[in-house]
Order: C-alpha cells, then sequence, then structure tokens
C-alpha cells in the first residue's frame, strides 16, 4: 500500500470529521452557555436533514444552499423552545434536565416515523457521485462541499461570539452569570438566542449531513451519541474543541477502518473518548471546571 | 304393552361412545372451520425497514390469497424495529394475546430471540427469512424454517459462480469477500471460511472484511479493497447498506469485473434500484427465487399488484414469497391437526409436505431439526433494473453479463 492511500482516508476523515464537527458544535454552545445538555440534538440534525430532502425533491433546491433557510427556521425554532419549555428547566437538577429533552427527542423520532416512515431517503443530487480527481487520489465532491460550507459557518459564529455586542454578551452570560444579571442583561433572552443559534448550527450540519448520508429518522440517537462523543474529546463548551474533536473522531474512525477492521471503527471513538476521560476529563480545548 | 328393557353395560359404553364421537365431530370440524390467529412479526422500521417493509406486503396480501386455497387465517402484524430485545418483548405479548402462532422475522438475531420465548411457551415459530444456522442447530422443538442455512447459501451461491465463470468464460484471478458483521453476516463469514477451500473455485480470496450496516457511509471499506485490486466482490450487504457501497464504488472509481453476493439480500430492493438508477444494474446474487411458472406464485402475484400498485412482484418476490409460504406452513400445519394447541399444531408442522408453492424447489419439507434441506438458489442478475434469472440454463430468462461494464458507461 502506498503513501496516497492513506493520505486519501486521512483526507476523507478530515473532511467528515468537519461536518461532524459543525453538528457538535451546536450542541458545545448551548451547553457551554445555558447548561443544559440537548439530548434531542441528534433528532433536530435529522429533522434538519428531511427539510433539505424535502426542499430538493420538491423545489430543486440545493442542500448546500438549502442549509441557510433550514439554519434561519432553527433558529426561531431553538428560540422559541428554549423561551416557552427550556428556560422552566434551567437551574434545575440534571435528571428532570435530561427526562425533558429525551421526551423531545422521542416526540421528534416517532413524529419522523409517522411522517416519513422508516425507509432512508436518499437527495439523489446529480454530482452525488462526482470526486475530484487529484493525483492518486479520489476525493467526494460532496464531502469537499460540505466541508467547506463547516468551515465558512463555524468562522461566522466564531465571528459573531467576538466581534458582536450579542455575542459579546452570551460570553458574558458564559463567564459570570451573576455578573451580566447586574449590569443588566436579558440572562432568559440571551438563553433562548444561544439555544437558537445552537439549533442553527445543527440545522446547517443536518442540511449539509443530507449530501453524505440518506436521511432516516433512526440516525438521530447515533447523531446524539456522535455529538456527545466529539465534545467531550473537543471539551465541553469550547466551540473549537467541537470542530478540532469532530476532525479527530472522523480521522481516528477512518484510519482504524482501513488498517484494521470497518465494523471495528466505532470502537475507537470510543476509545478515545475513555483515554480523554481518563487523562485529561475536561476535554482536550476544554477549561479546568 | 310396553316392554321394559334394562340397559346393558354393553349399550351403555355404546352409547357413550356414540355421544362423544357427536360432541367430539363438530368441535374438530369446528376447529377447523376457524381461523388460526398467527403473529407476524417483522423489522419495519430501522436499519432492516426495506426488506421487513418487503415481506410485510407479502403478509398483507397473504389471507386472501390463503383464502382462495382453502386455509383460514387471521394476522397480527408487528413492527420489531431491527431490534432483538423489542423483537423478545413483542414476541411475549402477543403470545400473552393469544396468537397461535409466530411468523418472523426476517433477522437472524431477532429470530434467535423470539425463538427463545416461543419455545418457552410452547408456540410453533416458522422463519420467514433467516439463514443464521444456529436457529435449527440448538434443539428448538417449536421452531421450523423455511429458509437455507448461511451455508446452505453459500454452498449453493459458491457452485453458481463457477457456472457463471464457466457460462461467461470470464478468469478471475482475485477476490475479496465483503460482509455485514450483524449475525446474518457473521454467519455467511463462517459458512464462507469452512467452504470456499474446498469449493474448487478458479481464484483466490484475499481478505475478508466485515463493516457495520449501519454506517454512514462505506468510504474507507472501498478504500481498502480498491487498494487491494481484486477481480471479483464478494458481498454479504443487507439493505441499505448496498446502495452506500455501490455509491462509494463510483465515486472512488473502483470497477471491478463483477460484483456477486454468495447469497445475501440488499441488491434487488426497490430503494436499491430507485437511488442508483443505472448504476444498480449487473451486480449479481445468488439465492433461492420466486417460480413464475407455480400456480401459486401466479395467485400471489395476481394478489399483489392491485394492492401494491407502486411496488414490482418480480422485485419483492423473494420476501413476499418466503413470509408467504411461512403462512402456508402454519395455516396448512393447523388444517392438518385441527387444533391449535401448541404440541399437536407443532406435530403436524413438522410433518409437512407441500408440493405446490411459491418458490423454486421440490416440496416444502422439514428434516428432524426443523430445517427444509432441499431449497435450491438462482444467479439472478439486474438488468434494466429488474431482477433477472441468468442460471441456472432451464429456468434462465437471460444470459449472464461478466465482466460488468464501468461505471461511465451506464445510460
Amino acid at each position: 500500500m502506498t503513501w496516497s492511500i492513506y493520505l486519501g482516508v486521512v483526507v476523507q476523515g478530515v473532511l467528515t470529521g468537519l461536518v461532524y464537527g459543525l453538528m457538535a458544535l451546536g450542541l458545545s454552545v448551548i451547553f457551554g452557555v445555558v447548561r443544559v445538555v440537548n439530548f434531542a440534538h441528534g433528532e433536530f440534525a435529522v429533522v434538519a436533514m428531511y427539510a433539505a430532502f424535502l426542499l430538493f425533491r420538491s423545489l430543486g433546491l440545493d442542500p448546500l444552499i438549502a442549509f441557510l433557510p433550514i439554519a434561519a427556521a432553527f433558529f426561531v425554532v431553538g428560540f422559541a423552545l428554549q423561551a416557552t419549555l427550556i428556560n422552566a428547566f434551567v437551574g434545575r437538577s440534571e435528571h428532570e434536565q435530561f427526562i425533558l429533552l429525551v421526551g423531545v427527542a422521542i416526540v421528534i423520532l416517532n413524529g419522523l416515523l409517522m411522517l416519513f416512515g422508516p425507509d432512508a431517503q436518499p437527495a439523489n443530487l446529480p454530482y452525488a457521485f462526482d470526486s475530484y480527481a487529484i493525483g492518486p487520489l479520489f476525493i467526494d465532491k460532496v464531502r469537499i462541499y460540505s466541508a467547506v460550507a463547516a468551515l465558512a459557518i463555524a468562522a461566522v459564529l466564531f465571528a459573531f461570539f467576538r466581534y458582536t455586542a450579542i455575542g459579546t454578551a452570551i460570553r458574558a452570560c458564559a463567564d459570570n452569570l451573576t455578573g451580566a444579571a447586574v449590569v443588566g442583561l436579558n440572562v432568559k433572552r440571551l438563553y433562548a438566542v444561544t439555544f437558537g443559534i445552537g439549533l442553527a448550527c445543527v440545522g446547517a450540519a443536518g442540511a449539509l449531513m443530507v449530501t453524505i448520508a440518506d436521511a432516516a429518522p433512526n440516525l438521530g440517537p447515533a447523531y446524539t451519541l456522535l455529538a456527545f462523543i466529539i465534545v467531550i474529546v473537543g471539551g465541553l463548551g469550547s466551540m473549537a474543541g467541537a470542530l478540532v474533536g469532530g476532525v479527530l473522531i472522523g480521522v481516528s474512525e477512518a484510519l482504524a477502518g482501513f488498517i484494521i477492521q470497518p465494523s471495528m471503527k466505532s470502537m475507537f471513538s470510543f476509545a478515545l473518548l475513555i483515554a480523554v476521560l481518563v487523562l485529561r476529563p475536561q476535554g482536550l480545548l476544554g477549561r479546568r471546571a | 304393552m310396553l316392554r321394559k328393557s334394562t340397559p346393558s353395560r354393553r349399550r351403555v359404553l355404546a352409547g357413550a361412545a356414540a355421544a362423544a364421537t357427536v360432541v367430539a365431530v363438530p368441535a374438530v370440524v369446528r376447529a377447523q372451520a376457524k381461523a388460526i390467529k398467527l403473529a407476524v412479526l417483522l423489522p419495519r422500521s430501522g436499519y432492516l425497514a426495506p426488506a421487513g417493509q418487503s415481506c410485510h406486503r407479502g403478509a398483507l396480501i397473504a389471507p386472501q390469497v390463503l383464502a382462495d386455497f382453502g386455509y383460514a387465517v387471521e394476522l397480527v402484524h408487528v413492527d420489531i424495529e431491527s431490534n432483538p430485545d423489542v423483537a423478545r418483548t413483542q414476541c411475549e405479548r402477543v403470545i400473552n394475546d393469544g396468537v397461535k402462532g409466530v411468523i418472523g422475522a426476517f433477522d437472524s438475531a431477532s429470530t434467535l430471540a423470539m425463538a427463545q420465548v416461543c419455545e418457552q411457551r410452547q408456540v410453533p415459530l416458522v422463519v420467514n427469512i433467516g439463514a443464521a444456522p444456529q436457529l435449527t442447530e440448538q434443539g428448538y422443538k417449536f421452531l421450523v424454517r423455511n429458509f437455507p442455512t448461511g451455508g446452505q447459501l453459500v454452498t449453493n451461491g459458491l457452485r453458481l459462480i463457477k457456472d457463471l465463470i464457466d457460462a461467461t468464460r470470464v478468469a478471475p484471478r482475485t477476490a475479496v469477500f465483503l460482509h455485514a458483521n450483524d449475525t446474518f453476516g457473521t454467519a455467511q463469514r463462517q459458512a464462507m471460511d469452512k467452504l470456499f477451500p474446498a469449493a474448487g473455485l478458479p481464484f483466490r480470496l484475499l481478505e475478508s472484511i466485515a463493516y457495520d450496516p449501519k454506517a454512514q457511509d462505506l468510504s474507507v471499506e472501498v478504500t481498502k479493497i480498491r487498494a487491494l485490486n481484486p477481480d471479483l466482490m464478494l458481498v454479504v450487504t443487507r439493505a441499505a447498506d448496498a446502495i452506500k457501497l455501490v455509491r462509494d464504488m463510483v465515486r472512488q472509481h473502483f470497477e471491478p469485473m463483477g460484483m456477486v453476493s454468495p447469497g445475501s439480500p440488499g441488491l434487488y430492493d426497490e430503494e436499491f434500484y430507485q437511488a442508483l438508477g443505472p448504476l444498480a444494474d449487473y451486480p449479481i446474487y445468488n439465492i433461492p427465487w420466486a417460480n413464475p411458472k407455480g400456480h401459486m406464485s401466479q395467485a400471489l402475484e395476481a394478489a399483489f399488484k392491485p394492492a401494491n400498485p407502486r411496488f414490482r412482484f418480480a422485485v419483492e418476490c423473494f420476501n413476499v414469497g418466503f413470509t408467504f409460504e411461512a403462512l402456508l406452513v402454519a395455516a396448512d400445519g393447523f388444517k392438518r391437526a385441527g387444533t391449535s394447541n401448541g404440541p399437536e399444531l407443532m406435530q403436524a408442522i413438522r410433518a409437512t409436505n407441500i408440493a405446490d408453492h411459491i418458490m423454486i424447489g421440490p416440496p416444502i419439507k422439514f428434516d428432524a431439526k426443523g430445517q427444509n434441506t432441499g431449497i435450491p438458489s438462482a444467479a439472478v442478475q439486474n438488468r434494466n433494473r429488474t431482477p433477472t434469472v441468468v442460471l441456472p440454463a432451464d429456468v434462465a430468462t437471460m444470459t449472464p453479463v461478466l465482466p460488468m461494464p464501468g461505471w461511465q458507461k451506464r445510460t
């Protein structure tokens, strides 16, 4: 085997990992500020996949464009969900938050089953089978497009939190909740904005994911678990950590699948998770509590 | 003057016997006239849903067709969500609700979970599809399987590969075996490890690769196979994973001489054709197939068409046919036993001998372990997005095409 094959595997892992990272970014943002773990995260990603699938099938709107309106719609849903349902659970014990969001996940999963049935729905994009030949490497077009879009969205998000007034206020809430309230920030509204941003991230990631994977209701729990592994490896609450964790998981799964056995690649995600929990419990880029 | 008669002991016994006959005969007649209540447990959601739904379509039309052939069944349809734990609990529930027989479950792992429940409760389980050998090797007394074991499938499949090579005069030198890592796929791998060395095929098996059928894509798997550069790909796919496999083969410009399944689903699901279009053509799968000339097959096809206008019997006949046959076995056993009492019904089912049935092959019969050992395979190739029998020559409707045309040459 030549180096080019290994390079191809690593590139595939990086590209897939970036989309995983964008999905996990939403989870990390919500937890980092609101301190609520969204156990319905994967299910929301699957809703976005179906939204992108429907927009493509009915209007011919490419998922690489459709992610923008989908992210906007998810922001509204997230804002409303936090304002009406989740705000009441902020500060309550973890098991109550857990039950609430698992309940939301079950409702979404079964709703999708009722609406679309259990079968996987492929978008069948015209370029779904295309790839770029770069020397000896074949790299899927869909992966490159999705990864570039994921990087762009993450960059916009970083800029929003660093350079806008609302972003700064949200970071203030995350750093010192009491201080933020004392200076007059509307914490509940900022929480709702944060939840909206988190869901917008997952909405965009889900829409991009439909270019790589077929939409199916049963993907939800697997995506939730994957997002958890990524944010724990990267550091819960760390935005950069989510992207780094996504890439690390993507590459380690790809290499493990290639070198050892494809059926064992998920095992390496969990091995990485255990190693991080033992050696660096706060995650690779997380801050010690 | 009336003669006073005293009943003798002999006359009393005779009268009692006559009375018992009068009481008993209508009971048997009544039992025969009533329908047997059967539960059909299938993976209608989850990763096996396409095949489970296909089997379900067979179960839905079965009562009407069975009635035309003189059998009465009442069915309870249950989704086991592609999950053996759900299969076990749902099996218990339906037995508690009074079903007298269980049919299922397409997936070997789920069927094994159900077999334990049926054995404890002494309720017959007729396996429609499920190839793991242990189903009929663990001594279950309340289970019969009208489906080949993994070993039988691979034996028949490898024999047909040899016939394919002879018929097409190709000369593959190497192959890679790619299989799902679930119960079925692992059983196929074990059968392959055991049977391939003695099969006398003219190519070397470079490597056997296991993959997760629930994986989002198979790009790493295809990269690994491409690095080995085999002439043939032998595959054991499950459902949607077959689509992902072809998709990644096309993306990576990987064009082996042929893609042959020694006996597995996935390559002939309607989803496969819809998702891949012309790219779905030319894989070959060596599996049992419905007899297009059979009296009962034609009746089943006639019932299938109006009930499922969006689906083609030619595509679904494997899942629909075996599910129908499982129901036929249970209904026929009930008809002969005249009772739905578990042990007596099971005894009748084990004595099954049905000559007129759906799939190609001799009459349905079970050996001492409850296995039908006489189910042959045919080589079926996708041609113009339709499963087409290409071997054996006497039942073939087209000749096999090997090597398969390159991906870019498809229209």
